[in-house]
């Protein structure tokens, strides 16, 4: 077999440019696809792989720069015509309609028909045909929703490709999928590279990438980093193009701080979910910060769910002060004074029409019931000594949080998990989308915090950052805890190269 | 395969236990005289239902229907009294008049992206009130076309008759099975119902449909309204209120998801059927209020609402594990 690279070109991407308001989403990025080649798109968030999908796809118009299926300029107008164009997407969450039969799902809008009606029984054939072509023996006539995801997304390729896909885009398809649900799915992969179809795969896992791509592109901030084979590619160097950072050629050192000891916490045996997360033992000592660092998708939010209780674990065992808990709700784990910030501020946390005092105090007043409600002189003190506390700028404490900006946004959140007095808080990515100044007080909040005999669980993508304050880092990887960093292990370099290497 | 027909065959269930409980109280039940009124009686209801099961499918509703039947009888009493038109040539006239103004809703419902609820309640307010435009008195339809039409009858063996109406209406319903099962039309209907988005993704005419789904209710609705005025020999302004949510409880009572995507049109029937067993056997009762009818119906409509919800929650588990 000839290398890929002497194969056609299939697409050809130059200088692609979109903005929207306020962001450069993607700026002058260049992509080529072969054909019969797996082709890696991988980047953090925001780094413009969905956008780059979605003009691929005709949902976004593009603002500059060209695209070449086959050497001819194309601009699809919607997906079904980038799919007529021969452009076809898969995405994560099946893009097909549950509630019809897998047949109908195949073939709808050219179901084989005779004096207008549709021939079922010839339809359900040719699909039963179509898809053993998959190695799939499925009865055709139920209703899509009674398979497995793995299934529908195999439907979803196999309507793709037979609508004469040339390129095939798969937006990560296997984030809910197990082990061997990925392999099938791998062994489809390559027959239909070995077909001649150009395949653009996005993924957060690194084994996987390694395990079938035959070339990555990394995307960071809407910038093309590289396009690299990836037989010539070292795991750490594809980790260090999409976190945008050289491994530095003397270690950070963290803030020095005596290792803390004593009993913990906060304790978690075996703790897991199946198709969420492997799982995991965690401990956590009163006063102790531990860090959660991975690539996105690793299972970070997941732990921090699980460990908050907003998914339910299915196998282990919960300790708090040693003695087995039941966590299983985010009200349970209100009751054992937990606390937990999101990381979707937005959607999750805040309620953006509510002044900042009613915000803050909205945790407690839920812990204390809706019947006891807490007299306004005591919500207006308990606000003020909070927007004292943690410098919240504002003009006084009626203005909707809406308001604030977003690093002040982030303290109300923290000062409405610090008024339930919690002994265990789990921060996931605070620092996010907050500017420089902020940042560091968020920082320095945490430190205050951990002074005081809080357990913390931070989650961040900010490699030094993490290793700035915390006590042990926990390095994720492909949904599993993979290694534990203490000491003088903990350090941006350590936690990169633990990412990248292999399992 | 069975969990697939549990809604339906649930609904029929019902319909059967309904039917014994009857028979056992009054024997006559079995007669077919009994029978064939039971299917004249409700023609007007289950033709209706027909379209509204297209539309509910689709993940719509159509509130307009009960006006537009008492538009249809009243158009057709002052064209034919009033103004001596042919009958067949009113009929013809007021079909397509209703086609307009479905078509029409369902332009506005895709090109505005309103929702059906308020586009149908527009439309259920302006039929009813075109009606009083064209006249304000009951005017009863006397052409001899009339007379004929429903004349027209087999005898049934045993005393009954099955009626022309009731004929229109069986009809209706085969028409509405293929239509549903057997036609890319019918595949389109419950894509949208399924899920809109994924459905234009996967290159289904979305507007099309949808323009010609409340066609199809209206035009249905309409015909509705003419079997209604041989059944009633009359055209009033203020007949069928109400018949919109009849119509929409047969349909859920039928098997069919509120939501969308998940139901048959033979459901629909039995679920006409089932609303007319109750109203037969309160007739037969003699002592009950005819208003123990919406009672029934109502206990019904909740005990399927929630039957619907632990069958789709029960699905969802069943995928899971």
């Amino acid at each position: 077999m000839q290398p890929v690279t002497e194969q056609p070109q299939l697409l050809e991407i130059r200088g692609l440019t979109k903005s929207f308001p306020g962001v450069q989403a993607l700026d002058h990025v260049n992509f080529t696809l072969h054909a019969g080649e797996i082709h890696g798109l991988l980047g953090e968030n925001g780094a413009g792989k969905s956008t780059l999908i979605k003009v691929l796809t005709g949902v976004f118009r593009r603002d500059g720069g060209t695209i070449r299926l086959e050497g001819q300029d194309v601009a699809a107008r919607d997906p079904a015509d980038a799919l007529s164009l021969g452009i076809g997407t898969v995405y994560q969450e099946v893009n097909l309609l549950p509630n019809l039969s897998v047949a109908e799902n195949l073939f709808i809008g050219r179901q084989p028909h005779r004096f207008g009606l549709v021939r079922t029984g010839e339809m359900r054939r040719r699909a039963s045909e179509l898809l053993a072509g998959y190695g799939l023996d499925i009865d055709v006539a139920n209703p899509l929703s009674s398979y497995s995801v793995a299934i529908q997304q195999i439907v979803a390729i196999a309507r793709a490709v037979d609508l004469s896909a040339k390129v095939l885009i798969l937006d990560e398809p296997t984030a809910s999928l197990d082990a061997q649900e990925v392999e099938t799915l791998f062994g489809i992969l390559r027959r239909l590279k070995s077909r001649g179809i150009g395949i653009v795969f996005v993924t957060h896992f690194l084994d996987q990438v390694y395990a079938v791509c035959d070339r990555i592109t990394v995307l960071r901030n809407g910038r093309l980093v590289g396009s690299r084979p990836i037989a010539e590619l070292p795991r750490i160097e594809l980790v260090s193009m999409m976190l945008g950072r050289e491994l530095a050629a003397e270690a950070l050192h963290r803030n020095q701080r005596p290792a803390v000891t004593g009993e913990p916490l906060v304790a978690f045996r075996n703790y897991g979910k199946s198709r969420l997360i492997e799982p995991f033992d965690l401990a956590l000592r009163p006063g102790e910060v531990v860090g959660l660092a991975g690539l996105l998708g690793s299972g970070r939010t997941e732990t921090a769910k699980l460990v908050f209780g907003i998914e339910r674990a299915d196998g282990g065992q919960a300790f708090v002060d040693g003695r087995p808990v039941r966590l299983a709700t985010p009200r349970d784990a209100a009751r054992l004074r937990f606390g937990f910030t999101p990381e979707d501020r937005k959607t999750e946390g805040i309620v953006a029409e509510l002044s900042i005092r009613e915000n803050i105090v909205l945790a407690l007043q839920a812990q204390r019931g809706w019947l006891h409600k807490i007299p306004r002189a005591k919500q207006d003190e308990i606000a003020s000594r909070f927007i004292k506390l943690l410098d919240i700028r504002t003009p006084d404490a009626e203005k909707p949080i809406g308001l604030l900006s977003g690093g002040n946004q982030q303290k109300a959140l923290l000062a409405r998990w610090l008024a339930t007095e919690p002994r265990f808080l789990i921060l996931d990515e605070p620092t996010r989308g907050i500017d420089v100044g902020a940042h560091a007080e968020i920082i320095r909040l945490i430190e205050r915090l951990c002074e005081d005999g809080l357990a913390l669980l931070v989650i961040s993508s900010e490699l030094e950052e993490i290793a700035s304050y915390s006590d042990r880092v926990v390095v994720l990887r492909d949904r599993r805890h993979v290694r534990e960093l203490s000491g003088d292990e903990v350090s941006a370099d350590t936690i990169m190269t633990t990412i990248a290497s292999h399992s | 395969m069975i969990r697939r027909h549990l809604p339906v065959l649930i609904t029929l269930a019902v319909f059967i236990v309904g039917y014994l409980i009857c028979l056992a109280q009054f024997p006559s039940f079995a007669s077919t005289r009994v029978i064939g009124n039971l299917l004249t009686d409700n023609a007007f209801l289950g033709i209706v239902a027909v379209g509204m099961t297209f539309v509910i499918l689709s993940g719509g509703i159509d509130l307009s229907v009960g006006s537009v039947i008492a538009f249809t009888g009243v158009f057709l009493a002052v064209a034919i009294e009033r103004y001596g038109l042919n009958p067949y040539l009113a009929f013809l006239l007021v079909l397509g008049l209703a086609a307009m103004f479905g078509a029409g809703m369902g332009l506005l419902i895709h090109a505005f992206q309103i929702p059906a609820f308020i586009v149908t309640l527009a439309g259920m307010f302006l039929a009813r009130g075109l009606c009083f435009v064209l006249t304000t008195d009951s005017i009863p339809i006397n052409a001899p076309a009339y007379g004929q039409i429903t004349d027209i009858a087999f005898a049934l063996p045993g005393g009954g008759r099955l009626t022309f109406i009731a004929i229109v209406m069986l009809v209706t319903f085969a028409a509405g099975i293929v239509l549903a099962h057997f036609t890319r039309f019918g595949a389109n209907v419950y894509a949208l119902g399924g899920n809109r988005t994924s459905a234009e993704l996967m290159g289904v005419p979305v507007g099309k449909t949808t323009i010609r789904i409340y066609m199809l209710s209206s035009l249905l609705a309409a015909l509705a309204g003419i079997v209604f005025s041989f059944y009633t020999s009359a055209g009033y302004s203020l007949a069928a209120t109400g018949v919109e949510l009849d119509t929409i409880a047969a349909v859920v009572i039928g098997g069919t998801l509120l939501t969308g995507g998940y139901g048959t049109i033979i459901g629909t029937l039995i679920g006409v059927l089932i609303q007319g067993l109750i109203q037969t056997y309160i007739t037969f009762e003699g002592t009950l209020s005819s208003w123990w009818t919406k009672i029934a119906i109502g206990a019904l409509l909740f005990a399927f609402i929630v039957l619907q919800r632990g069958l789709s929650a029960a699905s969802v588990r069943s995928r899971s594990t």
